[in-house]
């Protein structure tokens, strides 16, 4: 793709309600997004608020909306988004409040991860005392492979903020809350399956999935919270149907 | 509605999904049979009068289409414009049995 000399960026600035400032960034090699939004706020507009921490795909705290698309913006090259016009739009994740400019507040994609009961309960040690003995969980077993399949999420909302079903469902609980449970109901070593199961099912939890798979699409993590909802789902039915929930 | 009644809605819609996918090809087979195969009608009621299996086979069908329906129509007015709650839900229910009551009477209507 022939790269421009410039970018032409337009930011999202204000809150809920504001507008697109346009910004002109020289264009460099291996730039990404984030270094372009870092540019702007260093060079050109002290006041552009927006959240970043380790640079390198670790942390989930840079993702915005690029081009209409939600992703990481540390390991966005600025090159895979751009064509031959420059032209690089810039918005908050949608689905989401905003805080101000660039940043949204990811307070509610948090709290639904608390509500998927999304933490690990110790079956031997329920009172937090450490256990005696080493869980010893085969890694080739069946449960395991579905769990280890989820758990290398960062936390980033890219799946929350291209999830349908979450702009027409403000309580739906969300792909990645939904994959981290799947995780834990995998997980040999964990007591809460019975609470969880009931706190994934119905209307604002699994079931509301229309298995569309933008999520799977887009985690830049490369995981399947699509397949891991399916399996709520399918792990949900039985359960109900065998009389085991 | 308890999320448990929210689960058993998708596990009827699921199962009455299966369940469609064969009784709908086995109602087109048996209309386009029934046309094309030039029966009239006095032969198609000598078929189905009497015929038992007949009748609770168009009674699962108008069962399970009228509650498919109705489950699907309310998930779709739920995240279109947020018709939800308690009386929705009824209203779903009434409108899905009906529905089935409808094509159930068509059926006794041939049965009898």
């Amino acid at each position: 793709m022939a790269e421009p000399a410039s970018l032409k960026v337009s930011v999202w600035r204000g809150g809920e309600q504001g507008d697109f400032a346009r910004y002109e960034v020289p264009a460099r090699a291996n730039q990404t997004v984030l270094d372009v939004v870092t540019h702007i706020q260093r060079e050109l507009d002290p006041s552009l608020a927006y959240r970043f921490a380790c640079r390198v795909g670790m942390c989930g705290s840079c993702a915005m909306t690029v081009n209409g698309r939600a992703r990481w913006t540390c390991r966005t090259h600025v090159r895979k988004v751009v064509g031959a016009d420059g032209e690089l739009e810039l918005r908050p994740l949608a689905n989401l409040p905003v805080i101000r400019d660039l940043a949204a507040d990811l307070t509610p994609f948090f709290d639904k991860w608390q509500r998927a009961q999304g933490r690990f309960q110790p079956k031997d040690a329920t009172d937090g005392a450490v256990p005696e003995e080493f869980a010893v969980v085969p890694p080739a077993s069946k449960a395991r492979r579905e769990a280890d399949a989820g758990i290398e999420c960062i936390g980033c909302a890219v799946c929350y903020a291209s999830c349908d079903v979450v702009t027409w469902n403000p309580d739906y609980l969300g792909p990645a809350a939904l994959n981290r449970a799947w995780t834990l109901v995998n997980d040999v070593r964990d007591a809460g399956h019975g609470e969880r199961l009931d706190a994934v099912a119905g209307d604002a939890g699994c079931h509301s999935c229309h298995s569309t798979q933008s999520c799977t699409e887009r985690c830049p993590k490369n995981l399947d919270p699509s397949s891991a909802i399916a399996g709520l789902k399918r792990r949900l039915f039985w359960d109900t149907l065998l009389g085991r929930r | 509605m308890s999320t448990r009644g929210q689960t058993h809605l998708w596990m009827v819609q699921r199962v009455t999904a299966m369940i469609l996918a064969l009784a709908v090809l086995v109602h087109l087979v048996t209309i386009i049979g029934a046309v094309r195969g030039g029966l009239s009608a006095a032969e198609i009621l000598g078929r189905t009068h009497g015929n038992g299996a007949w009748f609770a086979f168009y009674v699962v069908f108008a069962l399970s289409a009228g509650l498919h329906g109705a489950i699907g129509l309310r998930n779709i007015a739920a995240e279109t414009i947020g018709l939800r709650g308690r009386g929705a839900d009824l209203a779903w229910l009434a409108i899905g049995l009906v529905t089935a009551g409808f094509g159930i009477r068509a059926a006794y209507g041939l049965f009898a």
